[in-house]
Formats: C-alpha cells, structure tokens, sequence
C-alpha cells in the first residue's frame, strides 16, 4: 500500500499527471486572456515527449555529472515533499513535528539546483541567469518563509497536518491569515519565475537564463519538475491557507482540493498576465520593501491572537 | 488591465484553428496568376517585366502560346497583369501554393488545342543535382 | 565582479533580424557596448542598377518587411520628379492614406515588440490583434499584407471603392477606441511604467548631435517631421500635429508613437473625406531621362532618403539609400551606457530598428594575402566542406526524389 501510494496515488504518477494538467490549465487561461486559443489539453505531454526523444547536449566545459544531476534533483526534492502535505483531509502520507520546515526546505533546493545548473553550464547566459535566481531567491524566500509560518505560528503546530487539523477545528481563524496568503502567492511567482518575477530566465534578456544549455531529456525534467513544483507549492499554500472542506468525505474533498489548486493557478496565470517583468532591483526591492513588513505584520498578528488564544 | 483579461477569458478567442477552420482571404489579395492562353499574343512584355523572372511564354505552334510559372520565384505582384496589353493575365487569390515537392511548383498552363491533360504536375526533367545543392 | 562581455546577437531572442552588439558588464550594469550591423547585407543597391525601374520598385519594396511603402514611395518620388510626371490628386491621396495605414500597422508592432521585451505579453498580444485589422486593409486595398505594391510610376495601382472607404472609416473608429485603451494602459500600468521610464535617456542635444530621427528624436524634444517640413504627396492638404515629448528616454518614445497614431487616424479620416475624383496615375515613360534626384519621406521610424541618378535609359545608374535606423545607430549607444542589462533589449527596441534596411555595405575582414574566392568557388567549397563532415546533400536530394516517387 505504501509503494502504491508513493508510485501512484497520491504519489508521483498523480503528481506528474497533474503537473502536466496544470501546465495545460495555465497555457490555456493565458492563451484566453490574451484573447489566444491556446494549446489543445495533450499540448504539455506532447512537449514532454518531443523533448525526451531529442537530442541531448552537453556543453564540453560543463561539469558533467552535476549537469546531468541536477533536473534529477530538483525533480525528487520536489516530490518528495509532497508526502508530507495534507491534501484533501487532515493527514498526509508521512508526518512529523516540523516537517513544515523541512518542506519548506524541500521546496527551496529546486532554486538552488538552478543556481547550480547555470553555474555549471558554464555558458555567459546560463552564469547570468544563475546569479540572478539566487540574488531573487534571496529577496523571496524571507517573505516567503515568514507568511508560512504565519498560520503554524497561529496553530502552536509545526506539522503541516497538525496545522490542518488546527485549522479545520477553527475555520474562521483561518482568514486571519489572508495577507500571509497574498504574500505567499506573490512570492511563489518569484519561486516559480513567473512574470513579473521571471528575471532569471528573462527570454530577451539571457535567452533562458539557467536552462540555455539545457536540451532533450535533461530539460523535460526540469520543465517537469517546475510544472510539479506548482502543483506541490500550490498543495502547500492550499493546506496552509485554505484549510476548509478537509472533513468531507474523500470524494468530494478531493474535487475541492482540484478547485483549490486550479484557483492558485488561475491567480498565478492572472497575475502573470496583467503585469510587465521587473527588474532584478526592482524585484528586490519590492520584496524588501513591501512583501517582507506585510508578511512580518502578519507574524506579530498572529502572536498577538494567539496570546489572546491561549490566555 | 485585470478588467480587460478576465473579460477576454470568458469571451470566444480571436484566433482561428487554421488549418482546421479555413482562413478568409481578402477579395483583393494577389495570388496565384492565371493564364488564358487563348488571348495571349506572345509579345513578351509579361516576361520583359517580371521582377522574379518567374514567367516564361513559349511559341509552341501557330499563335499558340504555353505559359509556364514558377511558383516558387514568383514574388505574387501582379506586375505582369499590369503590363499584359492582351489581359490574358489575371490574379486569383489563391494562396495556399506551398508543395512539398518542388517540381510540382512548375506550373504549366496549355495552350487551347494541345492534348487534354490536367493543368497539375508537369512530367519535367530531373534539373541536375548541383543546382539544388 | 569583475567586467564581463556578453553576446546581445547576432542571433537572440531580443533581436527580430541579426545584429550584434558586444555588451560589457559591470555586474548588471552596462559600461560599454561595441554594436556591428553587415549581418543583413543583400546588395539591394547594386541589383536596382540592373534591373529596369519597374522590375527595381518590387525590389526597393522589400528593403524593409515593415516600412515597405515608405521605401518605395521614396524611390518613385525620385523617379517622378526626374520623369516630370504630375500624380493625379486621387493617386497621391491614396499613397498617403496607405503610407498612414502603414505608419499605424508598424507603431502597433511596436508596441507589442516593445511590450514583449519587458515581459507583457498580453500587451503584445492585443496590439498585434488590433493591427490586424490594417493588415487586412492593407491586403485589400493593395493586394498584400506587407508588400502591398500600391505605387508605380505616375500613381498607384489600385483604386479604392465606396464600401471600402466605410469599411476603413469603421475600422479607425474601433482602432481609436483601442488606441485610447493603450495610452490608458501606458500611463496607468505600474510594472510597465516601472520598466519604461527613466531609461534609454537621450538629451536634445545629444539627440541632434547624434543625428536622431522620427519618434527617436520626436521623443527628445526634437520638433522634427517631413510631412510637415517639407511635404510630399498629400500631406500639404491634411492638418495634423506633430507629436513631441520631452521625457527624452524609452517611456517618452511610447509616448510619441501612440500620439502619433492618434494623429494617423485623423489624418485618415482628412483623407477619405475629401478623396478627389479622377484617374488614379498617368502613363510613365519605360526610359527615364538623364539627371539626380533626392527625395525624402517621413517613415514610421524617421526620415528615409534615396538618392537616384538616371542616365537617359530604362535602368537607374545608381540608387543610394539611408533608411531611418542608420540615423538612429548612433544614439543607441549613447542611450545604452549606464543602463542595466535588463533593459538593453527595450532601449534598442525602442528606436525601432530594422537592420536589413541599414545594411548597405559590409567590410570583408580578411587576414593578408587570403585570395578572393568566386562565386562558384564559394559554393564547391561549402558542399565539399559538408562534404567532409558526412553530409552530402547531391545524395539528400537523390534521397529525397526516390522517395518522393515512391509515394506518388
Ligand atoms: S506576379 Fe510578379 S513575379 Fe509573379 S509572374 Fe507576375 S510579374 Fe512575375
Ligand atoms: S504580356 Fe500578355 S499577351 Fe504578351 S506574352 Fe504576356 S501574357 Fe501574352
């Protein structure tokens, strides 16, 4: 049952379906938006498959083992922590106290992979691309932490399922944490490198940014592992935001938890579309300046409620 | 902005799914031109014209002209309908002219009373190998 | 960090047409810029010279894939004047109306260029939704989404009917409205204004130093247009403002091009309403008699001019062209210095290049006493280089035929 579980359902073959699915709910909206058809629903696999039966190229200065490692990396760092995310009830597959953090963890090394990735590729593009999505990763991830923890905070639980369970107890407290949930998509943007964040794979700017080297089924993996990084991120905003519907019986929370993760993509595909690329300084900035003090409100509201809470 | 995406997101998109659906042409695009050989003279001035050397007219008989375009020289123009003092050109707006074979963009247009056979493929030589190098 | 340079072309994402411009970094920071065009050379000038003046005018058309009637307007205004040919009325104000729907096509590819390379695709989306309808103007009135090949010598070649002209009057109407959106848009858009301000800075002096051009130099305050200064065809009849601005960096030239497409659309509207009656060319002679002519014209991106010698026959001794981007050239490192790499794209889009209508000449680097080769020498030796590294396409196309046979 705990193989069936990792290797199909709700494990990797259902993370990789789904990524592809999203993938194709993001193109599509997009495509509407801006008044496009877009792709047909199979658009995302066909890539996939196009990519795996190409050629690969590795550059000749490229360190070669972490070349070829990285898109491995980032593909099970990502998977692996969506085992520890409740989905459509209050328990995950795996759970432990603080394994908040290490999703979070989790969920940061895909970034660094890039970094790695342009580093190593050794190309003028790939090295931009790379400084830059540390130089963001930097900016977004404090944000990002803190909005997080925010509800743990607010729950007294570091265990993603402990929070839900908190939560489902007391479903109004949940929209405390609406600003921590702004500050959190916003950043997941700058996680993603979606526009306005796409900095470091900037097309017009570095071509791809830490990818340029990358061809064949070195890319495929690492386009899929940010298609499943969106699903998995989404899957973590969603548990630690939107903790409602968790009691209903399977069936019917597992619809909810569709809705819930096609509305963060629908905000994702929204934002990205109204809104130009910024520029790295103005990226950090931003993230300093505005997502950082939100997000840090946030944390002592929570404190404050929950001495209230507890007193 | 916001305003303006979500309204197009339930609207119907303003693209087509072209080759699927047909694409409408304007009435007056230039096309494909088209030769009646029974007006032509075979004066040349067509020839004479041409930015793209695409045409070529042959005296195959008695007043009896064969007109020979090459689709993938000509630039669509419409000069040589201009200049044909005899309108024995004119322009269709035919446009979808891509060939994967390119012997077929050779396209050949009889003259009246030579043998009936279909305007398509012309039989041509093989053209030599170095010039398709 | 230490400086380092990097590629911006001759192939890139940014770029539409090759172009190579070295750019060296300090960190994010542009310290200099080393540009090269040549990539794009066709000899354009030379092949008019053998080629008649009729067969010429499709040739000059394709100097430029956007601004094709400009160009060719400019050469036939050359070629009329040395001919004395009078262009009947009608003739001249469909040339213009042409020349204005074509000034709106390429402003509104503009600005989805110019919002594509700071990452607003919706933008770019939308603007190129909203060209098409003048490129099925275009395709209707003069038989081609792009060269349209209105003009020929002594007029233009097609005529315009009464349902076109309110088919066309409509469409302007929407046009505006979506126009109005855009400058909407521009002015509200924090993350767009964000990205276009404050970059790309041109002073006025600079810019007339420098030699800027159309929207470029428009933009810094330089109060400059043909159509005004010295009009031709039928710009001496419509009243119209020419758009200025002062911001002197990247947001002031959006400024100034949609202005000026505001100003297009009424410019239009003059046009169709007191559309004379009468022939639309007169019958040009085939030899043009011997002499020099200079004729400029106000393209979208700034002052186009050829230059034409005739010598009595049908074909021109010489033809010399200066298209809009080789004034603008040199402005763009001036605009570029100081400036992020992120914004490097947007600053050279933004004086709208087209570099295969610069290219007129290229410079053969060649190290001491390598000898010239042929023509034919050129291609025997590509073919037995590929040759070489095990591809040889005389076996592709024996390949290709068999196969092709076999499926017929
Ligand atoms: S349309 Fe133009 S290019 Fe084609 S055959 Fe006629 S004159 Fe030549
Ligand atoms: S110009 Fe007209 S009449 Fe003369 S050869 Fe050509 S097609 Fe025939």
């Amino acid at each position: 049952m705990a193989l069936f579980n990792i290797f199909i359902f709700p494990g990797i073959l259902f993370l990789v379906v789904a990524g592809l699915w999203f993938e194709f709910v993001d193109r599509r909206m997009y495509a509407r938006m801006q008044h496009r058809q877009g792709p047909p629903w199979f658009q995302p696999l066909a890539d996939f498959i196009k990519l795996i039966a190409k050629e690969t190229i590795i550059p000749e200065n490229a360190n070669r083992r972490l070349f070829v490692s990285m898109p491995v990396v980032a593909l099970t760092a990502t998977i692996s922590a969506f085992f520890y995310i409740p989905l459509w009830s209050t328990h995950a597959l795996y759970s432990f106290q603080g394994d908040s953090i290490v999703v979070m963890y989790l969920l940061t090394l895909p970034t660094l992979t890039f970094f790695l990735a342009g580093w190593y590729s050794t190309s003028l593009y790939s090295t931009i691309g790379a400084v830059r999505s540390l130089t963001q990763f930097f900016a977004y991830e404090i944000p990002l932490f803190m909005a997080v923890l925010a509800p743990a905070m607010l729950a007294n639980d570091w265990s993603l399922a402990g929070i839900a369970t908190y939560f489902t107890a007391h479903p109004l407290l949940a929209l405390l944490n609406v600003p921590a949930l702004g500050v959190a998509l916003v950043t997941l943007l700058g996680k993603l490198e979606r526009v306005p964040f796409d900095i470091p794979e900037a097309e017009t700017e570095v071509v791809a940014g830490a990818f340029t080297e990358y061809t064949g089924r070195h890319l495929a993996l690492f386009r899929l592992a940010i298609d499943i990084e969106v699903i998995v991120a989404g899957s973590l905003l969603v548990a630690m935001f939107l903790p409602f519907g968790l009691a209903l019986p399977a069936w019917l929370g597992f619809l909810v938890y569709l809705l819930k993760i096609t509305f963060v993509v629908a905000v994702i595909a929204i934002l990205r579309s109204i809104m130009a690329r910024l520029r790295i300084e103005q990226m950090v900035n931003f993230c300093w300046k505005i997502l950082a003090p939100v997000a840090l409100a946030q944390l002592l509201l929570n404190l404050v409620v929950k001495g209230f809470l507890h007193s | 902005m916001l305003g303006e995406v979500l309204a197009h997101l339930c609207a119907k998109p303003n693209t087509i799914k072209y080759p699927f659906e047909p694409a409408v042409v304007e009435a007056g695009l230039r096309g494909k031109i088209k030769f009646v050989a029974e007006k032509c003279i075979g004066c040349k001035i067509c020839v004479k014209d041409c930015p793209a050397d695409a045409i070529t007219i042959t005296k195959i008989g008695d007043k009896r002209f064969e007109c020979v375009f090459d689709l993938d020289k000509c630039i669509y123009c419409a000069q040589c309908v201009d200049s044909c003092p005899k309108k024995a050109l004119s322009v269709t707006n035919e446009f979808e002219l891509a060939q994967l074979d390119k012997h077929k963009l050779r396209f050949v247009f009889h003259a009246p009373d030579a043998p009936p056979t279909p305007p398509a493929p012309a039989a041509q030589p093989e053209p030599p190998v170095a010039k398709t190098a | 960090m230490s400086k380092i340079t990097i590629p911006l072309g001759p192939q890139h994402p940014a770029l539409k047409e090759p172009a190579s411009f070295k750019i060296t970094l300090n960190g994010e920071e542009i310290y200099s810029m080393d540009m090269r065009l040549g990539y794009n050379h066709r000899g354009i000038e030379k092949a008019c010279e053998e080629r008649t003046y009729i067969q010429g005018l499709y040739l000059i058309e394709r100097i430029c894939g956007i601004c094709s009637h400009s160009h060719s307007t400019a050469y036939i205004q050359a070629l009329e004047e040395l001919a004395g040919l009078q262009v009947p009325k009608r003739g001249l104000y469909i040339r213009t109306l042409i020349a204005e729907l074509e000034r709106i096509h390429s402003h509104l590819l503009w600005l989805g260029v110019a919002a594509h390379e700071v990452g607003f695709d919706t933008l770019l989306m939308y603007a190129w939704r909203d060209r098409e309808l003048v490129m099925d103007h275009l395709a209707e009135i003069g038989g081609n989404r792009v060269n349209y090949a209105v003009n020929t010598l002594g007029g233009v070649r097609r005529d315009l009917t009464p349902a076109e002209i309110a088919h066309i009057l409509k469409d302007v109407d929407t046009l505006e409205e979506r126009t109005k959106y855009y400058a909407q848009v521009a002015t509200e858009e924090s993350t767009l204004i964000a990205r276009l301000s404050k970059i790309g800075y041109l002073s006025k002096t600079d810019a007339e130093l420098l030699g800027a051009v159309g929207p470029t130099a428009r933009a810094c305050s330089v109060d400059r247009d043909i159509r005004r200064d010295d009009p031709y065809a039928a710009y001496g009849d419509v009243q119209f403002k020419v758009c200025v601005d002062d911001h002197c960096d990247v947001y002031g030239r959006v400024l100034v091009r949609v202005g000026e497409l505001m100003e297009s659309y009424s410019i239009i509207r003059q046009l169709l309403k007191n559309l004379p009656d009468g022939p639309i060319a007169v019958k040009a002679p085939r030899r043009i008699p011997a002499g020099e002519a200079i004729s400029r014209y106000e393209a979208p991106r700034g002052e186009d001019c050829h230059y034409v010698k005739a010598n009595g026959t049908d074909k021109p001794e010489r033809v010399k062209i200066r298209a809009p981007t080789l004034a603008n050239w040199r402005a763009v490192r001036k605009m570029i210095e100081g400036n992020y790499l992120a914004d490097a794209p947007i600053i050279i889009a933004a004086i709208d290049p087209c570099f295969s209508c610069t290219d007129r000449a290229i410079e053969l680097v060649r190290p001491a006493g390598a000898a010239t080769l042929t023509w034919g020498a050129l291609r025997q030796h590509g073919i037995d280089w590929y040759r070489k590294q095990g591809l040889d396409f005389a076996d592709l196309n024996k390949k290709l035929a068999t196969q092709l046979g076999r499926v017929k």
